[in-house]
């Protein structure tokens, strides 16, 4: 569903990405597991057509990766990007005149499930109400390849809950393919079915988390703490 | 999260267990159904298509059925439920009692402590 070919990224000197080939399968949620600084980010948003590689290609659903790979990609970035003087519903209104595939009766049952008041101004809300919005904003989409930078990042208990529950309700497992990078990778593991380590821009190994722990006896953690130490 | 899991063992397997436990305290009975692969994904926190695997395990040990376009139902037969609780009993009375011969208890002394326990825990 989504593959890189031989795909590098540098930012002046710094090498954010090197030599990348991967294929990761359509559907199921995959978790991509790395410290900060790894390459994670920088290969979502390549993926999502928002930045370009140096070198290699990318294709998701057999199409290339440019700006217009957004009508099949879903991504919500670590970042705010809402209209401070909008209320809740004028964001929801903005979203769905950009994309075709946006589903108005899935965005008002997730507004409901998170409890947000779509009358609400944007810059009243909390920011943990603000991550619950980019949720609804990514999810009520029926992309066939949703992205998420990050989407417990700072965020409280209370709505990290309410956040992964609104990813197990609300994603549909066998159709969408979702990709997720977080450091959190204690909390997400029972999400994943596959996870992918990164490490200096370069992928360390790619698994299914139940053969981790059905063959090796491993938490995702310590498997992922096992490729690092191989790597040094 | 309302339920944790040990994240070195498969949670398939795991949430499998959980699951007969509800049904061996007859919190579901024969017949029933089962909450949809999406509720019980919610309910445990876990991911719908570990879910799904952890009921196709349960159809294979022939404690459930799925019936196509309604969902999981737990066993009509209660002969092949009697049949299978008999089974965790006993597999778990092996377990213990192998464990405490490898400690070098005698039977005689582990059925007496048994005994005692039960009594004990009684009072």
């Amino acid at each position: 569903m989504i593959s890189l070919q031989n795909v590098s990224k540098h930012y002046l000197a710094k090498k954010a990405v090197q030599d990348v080939t991967l294929h990761i399968p359509a559907g199921g949620i995959t978790g991509l597991v790395g410290e900060n600084g790894s390459g994670k980010s920088t290969i979502l948003k390549m993926v999502s057509g928002l930045i370009h590689p140096s070198r290699g290609t990318l294709q998701v659903d057999q199409t290339p990766v440019n700006r217009r790979i957004a009508e099949k990609v879903a991504f919500l970035s670590e970042l705010d990007a809402f209209y401070r003087f909008y209320t809740v519903q004028n964001m929801v209104d903005f979203q769905a005149s950009q994309f075709r595939d946006f589903n108005r009766a899935r965005a008002e049952e997730m507004l409901t499930f998170m409890k947000l008041d779509p009358d609400s101004k944007i810059k009243s809300l909390s920011k943990g109400n603000r991550g619950r919005l980019k949720i609804v904003l990514t999810l009520a989409r029926d992309a066939p390849v949703i992205l998420m930078d990050e989407p417990l990042s700072g965020l409280d208990p209370m709505v990290r809950d309410s956040i992964v529950k609104s990813l197990i309700s609300f994603i549909d497992v066998e159709r969408q393919t979702v990709v997720m990078t977080t450091h959190e990778v204690n909390e997400m593991e029972p999400l994943f079915d596959r996870v992918i380590a990164i490490k200096d821009g370069k992928i360390l190994g790619m698994a299914e988390t139940e053969d981790i722990r059905t063959s090796q006896g491993l938490r995702v953690v310590d498997w992922m703490a096992e490729h690092y130490k191989n790597q040094d | 999260m309302t339920h944790t899991f040990d994240a070195s063992k498969p949670i398939y397997r795991q949430l499998a267990d959980q699951i007969y436990w509800r049904i061996l305290r007859g919190e579901l009975r024969a017949g029933e159904k089962l909450p949809s692969v999406r509720e019980t994904a919610v309910e445990f926190g876990v991911n719908p298509n570990t879910v799904s695997r952890t009921y196709s395990e349960m159809e294979r040990d022939g404690v459930v059925e799925s019936k196509r376009g309604q969902g999981t139902f737990v066993s009509e037969d209660q002969s092949v439920l009697d049949q299978w609780r008999e089974g965790m009993k006993q597999s778990y009375i092996r377990q213990f009692v192998q464990e405490m011969k490898a400690m070098g208890f005698s039977e005689a002394v582990i059925l007496n402590g048994l005994k005692t326990f039960l009594e004990e825990d009684n009072e």
